[in-house]
């Protein structure tokens, strides 16, 4: 990779749109790793961990957040320019976010409810993922993201190889890590066959359905599990909640909750 | 059509035959007796609302008074009042798990060396094994150390597993292992097999290898009467009689594979996820994929290899997209190779009837349904039970 072979550490920016900031903490979480992190690259511009911003350009951008404001689309390019990898990180980021649940109501009728002087308030029609903005290298699924993940992601980008993050169910994790499955065993509606793996089956490890917060897997049958899910008795508008979470508007999951919906 | 048993490249599947059956009344002695010996014994618990393989120490944590009811997609535990430890049909475990572990590191790179990874080998003792679950063993050590490339990891994993098979009384409503000839009496395959029987409550000890007979020999016990030996017979024979599921795998090697336009399979293709619980749950299905890891220095590259299934869009990729891109297509790959190219590639089938398939489908797709239809037609589309 040219940075190493230049002998130059390659400089990392960490950038934050609409989000929570759990993606970026999973980042300060790599406790044992972060100073090998440091090692390998310049920490140039992270917000969450110095006050010091070094200037671009920077070899890697991590993106956490979605677009949702007219000033943070602007951002979003300038971010673009001065990076050589752009990646993004969580649900915000890769698919709109929680907050893209405004795309399927007014978010005019949202900011008059909760704000007092609406006035003020400007912001975008819809949450858009990164991808919707500028081209992206590399998204990184998960609300938040797994640790592990990351840093494949980041020693895939150091290596300047492809990072080993699979696309298919959270049941192959699953059934790896030895787990009973909730939804046979125990009746729990689980969003684990059309969701992405990644997490390590972490929710049905401790007996919980998954969410689906790692968003759509590579390929889904939304119509066949909503099929097994009405029978164990969620009904149709608990279904379009399911669906209706940190990736809403992930096309499967936007189908799946709009199937869900004409039934009702 | 049954699995052929005689595994000839493992020194303890000569049957003792000379070996006496014995009686004894507890397993507690046993337990204790494979301990000594230096297994870690795992055995069936109750755990997370389900039968669990796991660790155990005393005959206290077996599965006394529990019961499971078994149907396609679903699995419920039940009380018994009958005293009976061993009145469960198959585990959502298997012996795979030990056999085949989900992930294991292949070699290391430190720099420019390149460092052996010693195979991991634990001497464990798994009891309460089916007579499906050691013709899953037969069939993966067909895979495994049959042909020109034997696995030698694999080798040493399965040496130093201690068998115990508990035949069936009880078998599950998913169960087929009658069809496949495999079950439910354990025949061969088993260091020691047990029957468990009532009235009063005592285990039947049939052994099945040399280092069985001394571990019998270490524990108390009876020989075993007439009695004893007619009233295991009995329990078998009742078991056979109590199969959920039947198949027709009648010339399947023809049928099958020439069913490639079949409508069926786009019928099962709206019902099945593509999730690979069906493959993960499987005892002979052996799938995996390598993956290649560096660390942050980039000194440490680490390859290890870990549980795929051909349910997944990466598992056909060549050149950047998947050769089997549809549900139909993955589906059919599945069901075909399991019941009869598994034939041409292994000798055998690939199917020892254990149901886990069916049971642990989250949509409940059964593949003795999916068989018939495809030989014999159906009225109407099947759906979620
Ligand atoms: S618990 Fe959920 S994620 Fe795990 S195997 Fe079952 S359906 Fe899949
Ligand atoms: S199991 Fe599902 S909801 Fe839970 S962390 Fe994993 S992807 Fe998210
Ligand atoms: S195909 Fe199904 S029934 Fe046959 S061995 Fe595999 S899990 Fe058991
Ligand atoms: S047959 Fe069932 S278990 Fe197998 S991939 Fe399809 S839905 Fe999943």
């Amino acid at each position: 990779m040219d940075a190493r072979q230049t002998g130059r550490r390659p400089r990392l920016a960490v950038w934050k749109f609409a989000s929570c900031d759990g993606c970026q903490l999973t980042l300060l979480d790599c406790e044992d790793e972060l100073l090998s992190i440091a090692a390998e690259m310049e920490i140039a511009y992270f917000l969450e961990a110095s006050s010091a911003p070094g200037p671009g350009p920077y070899d890697l951008s991590l993106v956490e957040g979605s677009i949702t404001t007219p000033e943070d689309a602007e951002r979003i390019r300038h971010v673009r320019r001065v990076s050589r990898r752009l990646v993004t990180i969580g649900a915000c980021a890769t698919a709109g976010g929680i907050q893209a649940l405004r795309d399927f109501a007014d978010v005019r009728e949202f900011t008059s409810v909760v704000y007092a002087r609406p006035e003020y308030i400007a912001t975008l029609e819809r949450s858009t993922p990164i991808s919707a903005n500028v081209p992206v290298d590399f998204e990184l699924r998960g609300c938040p993201i797994d640790k592990r993940q990351l840093l494949e992601v980041i020693t895939a980008f150091l290596a300047d190889r492809r990072p080993v993050v699979p696309g298919h169910s959270v049941c192959v994790e699953c059934k790896a890590r030895g787990n009973v499955c909730v939804l046979v065993a125990h009746g729990t509606p689980c969003l684990g066959p059309v969701t992405q793996a990644g997490c390590g089956a972490l929710c049905p490890a401790y007996n919980r359905g998954c969410y689906g917060c790692f968003g759509p897997a590579e390929t889904t049958n939304s119509g066949a599990l909503n099929a097994k899910l009405r029978a164990l008795g969620m009904s149709d508008p608990d279904l379009v909640r399911v669906y209706r979470t940190f990736n809403a508007t992930e096309e499967p999951f936007r189908r799946a909750s709009e199937e869900a919906e004409g039934d009702a | 059509m049954g699995i052929k048993r005689d595994i000839s490249h493992t020194v303890w599947s000569v049957r003792g035959n000379a070996v006496m059956d014995v009686v004894t009344r507890s397993l507690e002695p046993l337990i204790a007796a494979l301990r000594a010996a230096g297994y870690t014994v795992v055995g069936p618990t109750v755990k997370d609302r389900a039968i669990r393989l796991t660790e155990i120490s005393s005959a206290a944590e077996l599965p006394d008074g529990t019961g499971d009811v078994q149907e396609p997609g679903n699995y419920r535990l039940t009380e018994r009042d009958d005293g009976m430890v061993f009145g469960y049909a198959a585990s959502p475990d298997s012996a795979k798990r030990f056999t085949q572990p989900p992930r294991q590191t292949l070699i290391r790179s430190r720099g420019q060396v390149i460092e052996e990874v010693e195979p991991e080998a634990p001497r464990i003792a798994l009891l309460g094994l089916r007579a499906c679950d050691l013709a899953a063993i037969a069939v993966q050590d067909r895979v495994f150390l049959g042909g020109r490339h034997p696995d030698p990891a694999y080798r040493r994993r399965r040496e130093a597993l201690f068998l115990i098979a508990v035949n069936c009384a009880v078998p599950g409503g998913t169960c087929f292992c009658v069809s496949m000839g495999t079950g439910p009496k354990a025949t061969a395959g088993f260091d020691l097999a047990l029957t468990e029987l009532a009235a009063p409550h005592r285990f039947l000890i049939e052994t099945g290898s040399e280092r069985g007979a001394r571990i019998v020999a270490a524990i108390p016990h009876q020989a075993a009467t007439g009695d004893d030996v007619a009233a295991a017979d009995e329990v078998s024979r009742t078991a056979a009689g109590r199969m959920g599921r039947t198949v027709d795998t009648e010339g399947v090697q023809e049928w099958l594979p020439a069913a490639h336009d079949h409508p069926r399979w786009d019928d099962v293709a709206s019902r099945c996820l593509a999730c690979t619980n069906c493959t993960m749950a499987c005892p002979t299905c052996f799938c995996s994929t390598v993956e290649d890891v560096t660390d942050l220095s980039g000194d440490v590259a680490e390859r290890s290899e870990r549980w795929d299934s051909c349910f997944t869009l990466d598992f056909s990729e060549v050149g950047g997209s998947p050769v089997r891109g549809s549900q139909r297509g993955r589906y059919r790959q599945w069901l075909t190779h399991k019941f009869a190219t598994w034939y041409d590639q292994f000798g055998t089938s690939g199917c020892v009837g254990c149901g886990r398939c069916i049971t642990w489908c989250p949509t409940g797709i059964d593949v003795t349904e999916e068989l018939s239809a495809i030989r014999y037609g159906t009225e109407g589309p099947s759906c979620i039970r």
